[in-house]
């Protein structure tokens, strides 16, 4: 026999499921009474720096259906690459948004500043992007998937870099739209698939 | 490069996903369009993952753990068997897990949602919202007081029933931490015609799903007790954790 670890198992996920949005998001599933704040809902809460961003896009399912019951919530570093409650970090920004599927259309809206660059402990320079997790019905355990940007240098991404297909990293790559705007549509299944990462 | 090693500074413990649902399950039809089809790409922590949001005592109104009273503002309490759900976040090195954002939802007493694509026979209450958050306190501990949610039937095969479930959101200290789950009743039959609770293949973990009563914190007169403990990720303790890649 041997020692006996002292480590727990994770608890199991579990799929959000349909009503999620009782729970994480009130306002939009009408009981907006519920509490004095909601959580996630405002990133910028100041004059905040860099510059602010809307992202625009849909999460497809393996036949093409854009989900309308899909719930993201998205955690990302300030202006120049520092995350809420590191030295230097913006005041303003909160880095954390929580949002929804528009009911009718299935798509989302992100409004943020666009997140910097930074070095990670091992010196790697990550290039700017947007993690984000993703939970429905349907979806057993959260997806974690990163928004990336086609305006960025994203050559070095020690991330990106590993993606063997190198087709495939365009999964993660927001293309600009506009001014200030970016598509970025997540294909959970089947052609497109988006990374998922296990991270 | 000297971090301290005394707190949780390594990467987040890889997940174990063997002890997590399958994400595509055909029995929970659901998931069979909403499942990546191709391999995750594993990848250590980095700060994206390791930092994540804080949420102050502040956020929380008098009644936002109590979903017995805060639909109605304390006006009149919700119908149903009154319950006190409570327990512990840990991390997986056995840390109790403090000052971390718990939010709960759920079905009334009669099985029914306060949402407007949920229209199943049983009636709203007028006074259960169905959603509730805390905080939990230095070590670790969140409570709720509730009633116990109805089971109820739900399109999938034939004739599917989700048991009795409370469903809990728990943020931790990082973003990689973040978990979804679903808490269970001691004794529920319904448990083990689910597909939804059979997409976790692991007897052991989905039985760590299935909250005891407990008459330790029941109290007389009044409510039944579930315990509920979560246990979020750890992060690796090293000595070693700074090093150059690769050396």
């Amino acid at each position: 026999m041997v020692q006996k670890l002292n480590t727990l198992a994770e608890t199991a996920s579990q799929t959000a499921g349909p009503y999620v949005h009782i729970g994480l998001m009130p306002t939009y599933a009408g009981n907006g009474d519920c509490f004095a704040t909601e959580v996630g809902t405002d990133l910028i809460t100041g004059d905040v720096q860099g510059e602010i961003i809307e992202i625009v896009g849909s999460v497809l399912d393996g036949t093409g259906w854009a989900l309308r019951d899909v719930l993201i919530e998205s955690w990302q570093s300030d202006a120049n690459g520092a995350f809420p409650g590191q030295a230097g970090a913006d005041p303003n920004f909160t880095g954390f948004c929580r949002f929804a599927a528009d009911a009718d259309t299935g798509e989302f809206t992100l409004r943020t500043v666009k997140p910097g660059a930074y070095s990670g402990s091992n010196g790697a320079q990550s290039a700017p992007h947007i993690s984000l997790w993703i939970v429905s019905r349907g979806v057993n355990i959260g997806l974690n998937t990163r928004i990336y940007f086609s305006d960025c240098d994203n050559s070095d991404d020690p991330v990106l870099r590993r993606i063997e297909q190198a087709h495939r990293v365009n999964t993660l790559v927001a293309q600009k739209s506009g001014d200030g705007r970016y598509r970025f549509d997540i294909r959970l299944q089947g052609p497109g698939e988006t990374v998922f990462l296990d991270v | 490069m000297t971090e301290p090693h005394t707190q949780d500074r390594g990467r987040l413990i890889p997940r174990d996903r063997t002890i997590h649902p399958a994400p595509h399950d055909p029995e929970y039809k659901t998931s069979v369009t909403r499942s990546p089809n191709l391999p995750l790409l594993s990848m250590e922590s980095t700060p994206s993952e390791e930092t994540g949001p804080t949420f102050g005592h502040g956020l929380l109104g008098e009644l936002d753990n109590n979903l017995i009273l805060n639909w109605s503002k304390g006006a009149a309490p919700a119908l149903g068997e009154r319950i006190l759900m409570h327990g512990r976040i840990f991390d997986q090195n056995n840390r109790p897990v403090p000052n971390t954002l718990v939010e709960i939802w759920q079905a009334n007493a009669g099985g029914r949602y306060r949402h407007k694509k949920d229209t199943y026979f049983a009636p709203l209450d007028p006074n259960f919202g169905g959603c509730g958050r805390t905080i939990t306190d230095e070590n670790g501990y969140y409570e709720f007081m509730t009633i116990r949610p109805g089971a109820y039937p739900w399109p999938n095969r034939g004739n599917d029933w989700r048991p009795m479930h409370i469903h809990a959101s728990v943020f931790g200290h990082s973003f990689g931490q973040r978990l979804i789950t679903q808490m269970y009743f001691e004794g529920d039959p319904l448990i083990d015609h689910c597909p939804i609770a059979a997409t976790v293949k692991d007897r052991a973990s989905l039985e760590r799903l299935v909250a005891p009563l407990d008459f330790s914190r029941s109290r007389p007169l009044d409510y039944l007790a579930y315990k509920f403990d979560i246990v979020l990720r750890g992060r690796r303790q090293t000595l070693f954790e700074n090093k150059p890649e690769g050396m």
